[in-house]
């Protein structure tokens, strides 16, 4: 077409492509338009015809709720708004934590795969099939139904060394009593994570300039606790701990990952970690028979030749489809309600109860959802074009 | 999951919410096969239903939320006497209950509903069509209910509702009258000897969402200085099932649903308890829609004349033979020998002699649903009629 481009002046004419193409954008933009103002009025004149209240100004009163857990300071007097935020929290929450469990896991199932064990092989395989076949929403009822019912009550309390508690409660830990020691502990250790990346920027380098091998692993590991054993000590050393405390049939203090999250995670992370093991093993499975050879005639051990010439080759093959996984996982997070856990579904649920906005409360979902599945897409989509092949 | 999926799993009642009268088509469809609620309501195992629901009806409901898009640009409002002409034209009351509150609404194994609130739809369709059998009975839950009667899928909500300022000035609906004076309390296990609400400071608290009471548990909680965690389910089941697997140390809805729960889901009824305080006011009622003036009225007044009957004796054994003799001005008007009170309400002389040899006064259906013979055994306390202590007082047949 570029080649035969329409005379300048015929550029309005009907027997323009172009401008056919042109009109048409336009008339399909303006009814869809239409379409949707149309739909958004209708509903708006019918609920007010029959006096149901809408609009978003409920945001902004008191929810009047308390929400079970948050990792927000939150108090039934507090907005609406404020509440979604908790519920949003602690879907990313699970969202966050559910991902890497379930990369990790997966992409250990998936190179299970290959292994030379038949039975590893086999029980990878026997996984995937058994985890990626049961309804996902089953799973978490069924982490649930076992957790509630298997682990001992407060009274009973499994405990480790009397800071580790076992119970109904979920698992009751002891967190730092906040100070300005921990938040130097915590700056401390971010100092750390920097020093380590730069650590490991100069030890590839030197690696690719001398051929050194240095640890890329421990090293940084260190460094990132030195830095924040630096800051807390730096801070006094503080060594106040709200530790769990079981008095009869309640736990107090500390801080726990309770039966609906842990329900929750696991579901989500097992059945999740399923998907990317395919994922990961038809990755591995893409790079071509060459490369295995390649490697170890120059001497690669076989767990050096994965990690250093199979995996980042792999990589391409597997980022786009483990970004629909991860958005899957976190688009699942929203059975949480059906095990009790406080997502954002089940904010919207109460508000929506106590309000009645429903048009308004799942729209808010909606938007929620749609936000956080964009700025993962976004995020892998980056992260895609870091690991694809560089032709030089 | 995609979107769509994610709606018809969580949120089908945007489908409802936005259907109108003249598009319930797929919906009647859905509510007949009981997809929306529980298909067997004798069965407790809702992970099975829940599952099915997403996967038969996966198609279906996408299409419903679609169609509830389009639907909503021809949608009309209700209109006066709207709803009496369907029910006539259709010849069965839809009436939307419990998914199972045994004794209040619950259906046996051959399906046959029964209980307080049920009595109230088969009195009413005995007024309006003269059998208190043509009732189509629509299993709600607390999440769904309010949808489904704005939408138009429903044409009385008679599930343990209770009256409350924002659901009647907001919802576009009424609440026709009290049906069951009810307070909401807490469920504990017998062994943890609790003896007072007051004692479940910082206890973890089973609520099931879409009821009003995860704001009365916070209302208290503050009110107490008690720091109760709730944990809030969706499904009924989910929520009694953790608190009997020991996850909550208590359990808390209305005091008359807690005696129906205990009842039936418990392993042993006798190991657990209700707790003496009622932390709130519960009038559970009849609901009605807006808009509809009419019909809004003879839900108000068959309740009425029920409770009025009781009062002036009137029951289902003796209602035919006072008809034919008894010459008290009252028991002549509710029973339509004398003055003609059914015409000013839109239907015939005989609409309470119908709606009580259906279902009885009010005393005899809570007697025979709820009473201290039945099962739940709860005492009529502030469900005795006014003249006996009780707050049960039924504006005059006059
Ligand atoms: N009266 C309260 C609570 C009514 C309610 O829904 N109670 C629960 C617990 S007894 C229930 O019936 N759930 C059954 C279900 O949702 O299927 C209200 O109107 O919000």
């Amino acid at each position: 077409m570029a080649e035969r481009a329409p005379p300048r002046k015929r550029a309005w004419s009907w027997r323009s492509q172009a401008f056919r193409g042109l009109i048409y954008q336009i008339v399909a933009v303006a009814l869809i338009a239409f379409g949707v103002w149309y739909l958004v009025n209708s509903t708006l004149a019918n609920m007010a015809a029959r006096g149901i209240q809408s609009g978003f100004g409920f945001l902004l009163q008191p929810a009047g709720f308390d929400i079970g857990e948050s990792l927000i300071p939150y108090d039934a007097l507090d907005p609406y708004w404020k509440a979604y935020a908790v519920g949003v929290l602690n879907t990313l929450r699970v969202a966050a934590v559910g991902i890497i469990f379930a990369t990790l896991l997966g992409t250990v199932l998936g190179i299970g795969r290959f292994s030379g064990n038949a039975i590893v092989r086999g029980l990878c395989y026997a996984y995937v099939e058994l985890f990626r076949n049961v309804p996902v929403l089953l799973q978490l009822l069924m982490w649930y139904l076992l957790f509630a019912d298997m682990l001992p009550p407060i009274t009973e309390a499994l405990s480790l060394g009397g800071v580790l508690f076992l119970s109904k409660n979920g698992l009751s830990f002891p967190v730092p009593v906040w100070g300005p020691g921990v938040g130097l502990a915590l700056l401390g250790a971010l100092a750390g994570m920097v020093a380590a990346w730069l650590y490991r920027r100069w030890a590839i380098a030197r690696f690719e300039a001398t051929g050194q091998i240095r640890s890329l692993f421990w090293v940084p590991m260190v460094i990132v606790i030195a830095g924040a054993l630096l800051g807390w000590i730096a801070g006094g050393a503080p060594s106040t701990w709200n530790v769990p405390r079981p008095d009869g049939f309640i736990m107090h203090g500390g801080a726990s990952a309770t039966p609906e999250f842990l329900a929750v995670l696991l579901g989500l992370v097992l059945y999740t970690a399923a998907f990317i093991a395919e994922v990961v093993r038809s990755g591995i499975a893409s790079v071509v028979r060459g490369q295995v050879e390649a490697a170890s005639s120059l001497g690669l051990s076989k767990d050096q030749a994965m990690r250093l010439v199979i995996l980042p080759q792999a990589l391409r093959v597997i980022i786009p489809p483990v970004t629909s996984q991860y958005l899957n996982l976190t688009k699942n997070s929203s059975l949480a309600v059906a095990v009790g856990y406080p997502d954002v579904v089940s904010i919207a649920n109460t508000s929506l109860n106590q309000t009645g906005r429903a048009v308004e409360c799942i729209a808010l979902i909606m938007a929620v959802y749609l936000t956080t599945s964009l700025a993962t897409s976004a995020f892998m989509n980056w992260y895609n074009r870091r690991a694809a092949i560089k032709e030089r | 999951m995609d979107l769509v999926e994610y709606c018809q799993v969580r949120c089908d009642y945007v489908s409802l919410a936005a259907f109108p009268r003249s598009a319930s088509a797929y919906e009647h469809k859905a509510f007949r096969d009981g997809q929306f609620g529980r298909s067997e309501p004798g069965k407790q195992n809702f992970n099975q239903v829940e599952t099915t629901h997403m996967k038969t009806n996966r198609t279906k409901l996408a299409l419903a939320i679609l169609a509830a898009g389009s639907a909503l640009a021809i949608a009309t409002p209700a209109q006066a006497g709207k709803t009496l002409d369907a029910v006539k034209a259709r010849g069965e009351l839809v009436c939307g209950v419990n998914t199972g509150l045994a004794g209040f609404s619950a259906a046996d194994s051959q399906g046959k509903w029964s209980g307080l609130d049920v009595d109230v739809c088969r009195a009413i369709a005995a007024a309006v069509l003269g059998d208190g059998n043509k009732v189509k009975f629509v299993p709600l839950t607390a999440q769904q209910r309010f949808t489904a009667l704005q939408s138009g899928e429903i044409d009385i909500l008679s599930r343990n509702t209770t009256w409350t300022l924002t659901r009647d000035a907001s919802l576009g609906l009424h609440f026709a009258g009290v049906t069951y004076y009810d307070g909401q309390g807490f469920m504990v296990p017998v062994k943890n000897k609790i003896k007072s609400a007051k004692q479940l400071k910082g206890a973890t608290v089973c609520v099931q969402s879409g009821t009003t009471t995860e704001k009365n548990l916070t209302d208290y909680s503050r009110a107490n200085n008690l720091n109760v965690k709730p944990i809030v389910f969706e499904k009924q089941e989910a929520a009694t099932g953790a608190y009997f697997s020991g996850r909550c140390v208590a359990f808390t809805t209305d005091a008359s649903g807690l005696a129906s729960i205990r009842n039936k889901d418990a392993k042993d009824p006798k190991e657990h308890t209700i707790l003496p305080e009622l932390i709130s006011k519960e009038p559970l009622g009849p609901v009605v829609r807006r808009g509809d003036d009419e019909w809004f009225a003879i839900a108000k007044w068959v309740l009425n004349g029920l409770i009025e009957s009781e009062e002036y004796g009137i029951s289902q054994d003796n209602v035919d033979k006072l008809k034919a003799e008894s010459k008290d001005p009252v028991v002549m008007r509710i029973l339509g020998t004398s003055e003609d009170t059914g015409k000013l309400l839109g239907l015939d002389k005989d609409w309470m002699v119908r709606a009580l040899k259906t279902v009885g006064n009010y005393g005899e259906m809570f007697e025979r649903n709820v009473g201290p013979k039945t099962s739940l055994a709860l005492p009529r306390g502030a469900n005795a009629l006014w003249n006996k202590g009780g707050l049960m007082y039924a504006p005059p047949i006059r």
